[in-house]
């Protein structure tokens, strides 16, 4: 049995006040796919986001993880399969120091303490912040406290790994080196997101979604070369496939 | 508004302090946190006129803070940061209380005397107990806490209030930025604080509810699970028992009274 698939099944949610956040929602993630959600503000990706670990339950339809449907039986599996690093790190990082925060998933799962801080170094080490295990979290840089977010994540084993926002607030040279070790996980990824730059470096696919809806699921290229669709969806292409500003060539 | 920012990052500077290394930062917790409320109880117990007999209990902070190299400006600013309440608490003594108290030869106002000793008694036990933050952390303190029976639902909300007072205090910091650039100058009314502190805890709120999130999607189920706490060794015991003679020797001999009719004993 794989893990590594993700499956939404006519997905519905509304909110107590009545919205209607997610209205039908279909697509499936396959083992080591790399997808990117890219929508408006307001179209439902947060809402999606918070499905895929059970912190919403669905009003109708389902959310598959593997073979296991996402439900309050099965939170605990899914919390283990899914790992969901968040879009401001200082929600994620609670702990006093950047090690206590590594390793409370791990002592979640009640590994005993050598395992736990084997499972902390290696997460470190793998987002390159080895150095930094000892201090609070509010003492780190923008892109340091990105890293110790998704540490916090990895140090779980997770087979999918979910991120919002991840290059948020980020400055260009943190942003490039995210990228470059989000390029080398070779986990299942579902990665929400505005930066459609970072979409055409990490994904080959990339869902659309407009309030609600999924308006387009397909190759990452050919979406962003639909100039009609983007503009349906209050989007624009990303600024590499954009014309040059000064001659429009492209 | 810099002020505030500055008080922010000297917030953290106990953290700092807390990471280093020394012969007091590597005691266990347990045992600091044991001598430390130890030497606020036999501080706090003395009769409200006395001075001359806490004058010794500076001995305490004063080789705690020596050996934990902790800077004396940083305790200096935290007792001042603090005193103010002392003040509150004392300041009516001098005029309340008008009997007068003999020292030796000379005629003292007893309210100015308890003045003196309440202050004294605060600058003491804060600067004890920042020096114990700032060679301990408060994660230590926190651990020690509970090591020592202090329910954990306390402690994790000691943690978790110290985690999270940076983020309230940087929010608080951006909420009355942005209302000062737009007040012209104006201080703030009682009805603007209204809507300013409320939507401070609607921030508060909304950030409680993703952290939160984020702490179930690590599969937390109610229950903390911290680090193995150290292990108390002998000269955590020593350094525990050792203090803990010191400060009811100088609880029962007042050392300044006995070096006075040494020194007279002597003279004579």
């Amino acid at each position: 049995m794989s893990h590594h698939l993700l499956e939404a099944i006519q997905l519905c949610h509304r909110y107590a006040d009545g919205t209607e956040a997610l209205r039908g929602l279909d697509f499936c993630i396959h083992h080591g796919e790399s997808v990117a959600l890219v929508g408006a503000n307001g179209a439902g990706k947060s809402t999606l986001l918070q499905h895929l670990n059970g912190t919403l339950l669905p009003t109708s339809g389902a959310v598959k993880v593997g073979e296991v449907t996402v439900c309050k039986e099965t939170l605990r599996d899914i919390r283990r399969t899914v790992g969901m690093v968040f879009q401001d790190p200082d929600d994620q990082l609670f702990m006093s120091t950047v090690f206590e925060d590594v390793a409370f998933g791990p002592r979640n799962l009640g590994l005993p303490a050598a395992d736990v801080a084997l499972r902390v170094q290696q997460a470190l080490a793998r987002v390159e912040i080895g150095h930094l295990a000892h201090k609070p979290p509010f003492r780190l840089s923008g892109g340091e406290k990105r890293r110790a977010a998704i540490a916090t994540v990895l140090s779980m084993s997770p087979d999918v790994l979910v991120l919002d926002e991840p290059s948020a607030g980020l400055d260009p040279r943190s942003r490039r080196q995210l990228i470059g070790l989000l390029k080398e996980f070779r986990h299942t990824k579902l990665i929400a997101t505005h930066d459609l730059d970072l979409v055409l470096d990490l994904c080959d696919r990339t869902l659309v979604m407009h309030q609600g809806k999924l308006m387009a699921d397909g190759p990452t290229r050919e979406i962003f070369a639909d100039a009609a669709l983007l503009e349906a969806c209050h989007l624009e292409k990303p600024f590499s496939m954009q014309g040059c500003p000064v001659c429009g060539r492209t | 508004m810099a002020n505030f920012g500055d008080h922010l990052r000297e917030l953290g500077a106990l953290d700092r302090l807390a990471s280093m290394d020394s012969a007091i930062h590597r005691l266990d917790p347990r045992a600091k946190v044991l001598v430390t409320l130890f030497y606020i109880l036999l501080v706090a117990s003395f009769g409200r006129y006395e001075v001359s007999g806490l004058l010794p209990f500076a001995l305490f902070p004063v080789i705690q803070g020596t050996l934990g190299e902790v800077p004396w400006g940083l305790v200096g600013k935290r007792v001042l940061m603090v005193l103010p309440f002392a003040l509150v608490l004392g300041i009516l003594n001098p005029f309340l209380d008008h009997s007068t108290v003999l020292i030796g030869s000379w005629s003292l106002s007893a309210g100015w005397l308890s003045f003196v000793s309440i202050l004294l008694r605060f600058a003491l036990c804060v600067g004890a107990s920042v020096i114990l933050i700032a060679t301990t952390s408060m994660d230590g303190v926190c651990m020690a806490l509970e090591r020592l029976g202090l329910p954990r639902v306390f402690t994790i909300q000691i943690a978790l209030l110290y985690r999270y007072v940076f983020v309230l205090l940087e929010e608080t910091l951006r909420i009355t930025r942005a209302r000062e650039m737009r007040a012209n100058g104006r201080p703030l009314v009682l009805a603007e604080y209204g809507s300013l502190a409320g939507s401070l805890f609607l921030r508060t709120w909304e950030r409680a509810r993703r952290v939160h999130i984020a702490m179930l999607s690590r599969g937390f189920e109610g229950e903390f699970h911290g680090a193995r706490p150290p292990v108390f060794r002998l000269k955590d015991g020593v350094y525990l028992l050792g203090w803990g003679a010191v400060l009811i020797l100088l609880r029962l001999v007042n050392l300044p009274h006995l070096l006075e009719s040494l020194l007279k004993g002597v003279a004579s």
